[in-house]
């Protein structure tokens, strides 16, 4: 009885400890943000109903494809990586699978208003503009425009895709992924220049920031790191989830061999305890 | 030389060369411990078992490590951590058991303090144990250093930079120790010799004498009990086991302690397994980058407690600067508890329960450490420098007045 007390007493005292340093501290240094918006309320809406057909027009005539590929529709890149990354600091995306990746609203937004919708206003401006440029429009109703080449990159973009090929669509141009042999296609120098600082590879980031800040983070970047380059790249919650799915995949591999492995050296020094138990009962039987 | 016969078996041939019956008697069978102790008595074999825990995954991680600053982060996080079959349960068990070793030092220290049980012949007990603590806590910061993690290389900028507060030859003797302008391969490599090799030999060397230190004044006991070891280990002989207050370390006190390691290890391969973020800090995921300074760098928990000590002094007086008192203060705080059996002028040997002034003493003390801990790993902004200064007092003040609080102790009860 009074072991149990003397243990209560050393319980009480390191969960204090392991209170303060952790669960605690961690409020105290992280701020609080809101949760992910995967609404992006903050945008305009746009609440054209879109044609994809004019929309594959509208693509064409607004001159995307004079950066942009769309290899799913035969349409190549228009220069070659260095060549890209050389011109705009980054390589830019290929749009074949953007309708799949993208909130439809926040394509309709980033079309229209590029520095806006990604967050990075505080980077680039009318002196320094933007290697995006906004779309102005064909002469018609921009809004309606632009919701025919969303339903357009819709419509183009694939049912379904793997968790590494949303990162590869969506973070690779920036973000290499070595510990799964996948290195960044924009040359470095380049990148480093256009973004301030060498984006990280993300080998082993879930290990680092965790599910809970990525899903903020990614979702929109100014909120949990102001300032930082990073824009916001309007993944839909359920491709997101594929990008955090797949980064789990590389840099915590081992996750559900250690939580199985754990449950069985757990049960195993439950069993040893027990018969721990009865050794001592047995040979203090005499002294006591 | 011995006459040696043949021998009537393997044993008996060992014990015509090395005496083995004999060690065993000396080292498990006749080793005397008193009976009246409770479950903290088994910090020790706790201790040992996680060093062991430690030596073996260290010898595992050792195998695939690369002590360079180019492949030391890939090593630990990719080789390691990914391609190893079960290299992540070496890594994990390594780390986890890094920090929860400091836990049951803690434990087993203020067990120590409370009980009185490094004064009366028992002062080598704790100063070899303290000097044990010294060593791990070398061991635990350059074993920290290795995977080259953000927190690695900022923790030991931080901390070696803290050797540039010493007069004179300061500038100096940052450089030495870094083997470097910066913190570096050079640095890099050294501490993994430091802590792959030197360091680890020494720990084992204190270990011993720990252990030895022991033999002489024996274990204390719950009640601070002066039992006369030849008496009682007669009576246990004699078979009068129950009324003798000694129990032989084998098997009876290792009964115990296979125990309760054994319940440990359960809690243990849970933190291992489920929960290991507070021993693997997530920041040291991110590989070193000396262009990019951490929002926060602090130290790990462990250390927390001499670190707020070393930050809480955030004022100039007068001509000092505030640097130089925190680290005058912290190199206090890094020595006083060896010191503790002469601080200490009672020379009764009894639970704190029954030395009323000491009693207190105890206790704040407890809670003042607890307090830096906690303060040492917050912003010290506002409020929070205040605290830390205020417990950083208190800490140096406790031992000041320890002189004097137990002075006037003389009969137990007093």
């Amino acid at each position: 009885m009074k072991e149990l007390k003397i243990l209560a007493v050393v319980i009480f005292f390191t969960g204090i400890v392991y209170w303060g340093v952790e669960p605690y501290a961690h409020t105290q240094l992280h701020p609080h943000v809101a949760p992910a918006d995967f609404g992006f309320e903050d945008l305009e809406k746009n609440t054209k109903q879109g044609d994809a057909t004019r929309g594959a027009e509208v693509f064409m005539m607004a001159g995307c494809v004079g950066c942009h590929s769309v290899e799913s529709q035969g349409m190549p890149a228009p220069m070659d990586d260095a060549t890209a990354s050389a011109s705009f600091g980054v390589v830019p995306p290929d749009l074949s699978s953007a309708g799949y990746l993208y909130d439809s609203n926040y394509l309709a937004a980033v079309i229209k208003n590029p520095t806006v919708a990604m967050k990075v206003e505080h980077k680039f401006n009318d002196m320094k503009p933007h290697p995006m440029t906004s779309f102005y429009g064909l002469g018609g109703d921009i809004d309606q425009e632009i919701a025919d080449m969303v339903a357009y990159l819709q419509s183009i973009a694939p049912k379904t895709m793997e968790n590494k090929e949303v990162y590869v669509d969506a973070c690779l141009r920036c973000h290499s992924m070595k510990y799964d042999g996948m290195i960044m296609p924009s040359d470095p120098d380049a990148l480093t220049s256009y973004m301030a600082t060498l984006p990280p590879d993300l080998s082993m980031m879930i290990r680092a920031k965790g599910e809970k800040y990525l899903t903020t983070f990614i979702n929109n970047p100014q909120k949990q790191l102001e300032g930082t380059s990073m824009p916001r790249v309007g993944l839909k919650e359920s491709t997101q989830k594929q990008v955090i799915e797949y980064m789990e995949s590389v840099g915590d591999s081992k996750k559900d061999e250690r939580e199985r492995v754990g449950l069985y050296i757990i049960g195993f020094f439950i069993i040893l305890s027990i018969f721990a138990y009865l050794w001592k009962k047995q040979v203090w039987r005499e002294v006591k | 030389m011995a006459r040696i016969e043949k021998a009537n078996g393997i044993v008996d041939w060992l014990d015509q060369r090395l005496a083995v019956k004999t060690l065993a008697k000396v080292l498990m069978t006749e080793y005397w411990i008193p009976k009246n102790i409770n479950f903290l008595w088994a910090m020790g074999v706790v201790l040992t078992v996680l060093f062991k825990i430690l030596v073996i995954s260290g010898i595992f991680l050792l195998m695939y490590y690369k002590p360079d600053v180019n492949y030391a982060f890939d090593s630990v996080n990719f080789t390691i951590m990914q391609e190893v079959e079960y290299g992540w349960l070496w890594r994990h068990m390594h780390g986890v058991a890094a920090s929860a070793i400091f836990l049951v030092i803690y434990i087993h220290m203020f067990t120590g303090i409370y009980y009185g049980s490094y004064k009366r012949g028992r002062e080598m007990i704790w100063i070899s144990g303290m000097m044990l603590f010294g060593i791990f806590s070398a061991e635990a910061f350059s074993g920290y250093m290795l995977p080259w993690g953000q927190m690695s290389y900022w923790a030991a900028q931080v901390i070696t930079n803290l050797f540039g507060g010493i007069p004179i030859i300061g500038d100096a003797l940052v450089v030495w120790i870094r083997g470097d302008f910066a913190v570096a391969d050079a640095t890099l490599t050294r501490f993994f010799m430091l802590h792959v090799l030197l360091l680890p030999l020494v720990i084992m060397l204190l270990i011993v004498v720990h252990f030895y230190s022991l033999r002489i004044p024996h274990v204390n006991n719950e009640e601070g009990e002066e039992i006369d070891f030849d008496i009682e280990a007669e009576k246990y002989k004699a078979g009068n086991k129950k009324e003798s207050k000694v129990i032989p370390f084998w098997p009876l006190f290792l009964s115990k302690d296979f125990l309760i390691v054994s319940i440990f290890m359960i809690f243990f391969f849970y933190l291992v397994s489920f929960h290991f973020s507070f021993a693997l800090d997530p920041i040291n995921f991110e590989p070193a980058n000396a262009m990019k300074t951490p929002a926060h760098i602090y130290p790990e928990w462990y250390f927390l407690w001499s670190y707020e000590v070393l930050r809480g002094f955030f004022f100039d007086v007068g001509s000092i600067a505030a640097a130089d008192i925190g680290l005058a203060a912290f190199g206090f705080a890094n020595v006083i508890f060896i010191l503790l059996p002469f601080l200490d002028r009672s020379p009764v040997v009894a639970p704190a329960s029954q030395r009323k002034g000491f009693f207190i003493w105890f206790w704040l003390l407890l809670i003042d450490m607890i307090v830096l801990t906690v303060y040492g790993k917050l912003p010290p902004t506002g409020a929070n420098a205040w605290v830390g200064f205020f417990a950083a007092v208190l800490f140096i003040s406790l031992f000041i007045a320890l002189p004097f609080v137990t002075k006037n102790e003389t009969k137990r009860g007093a």
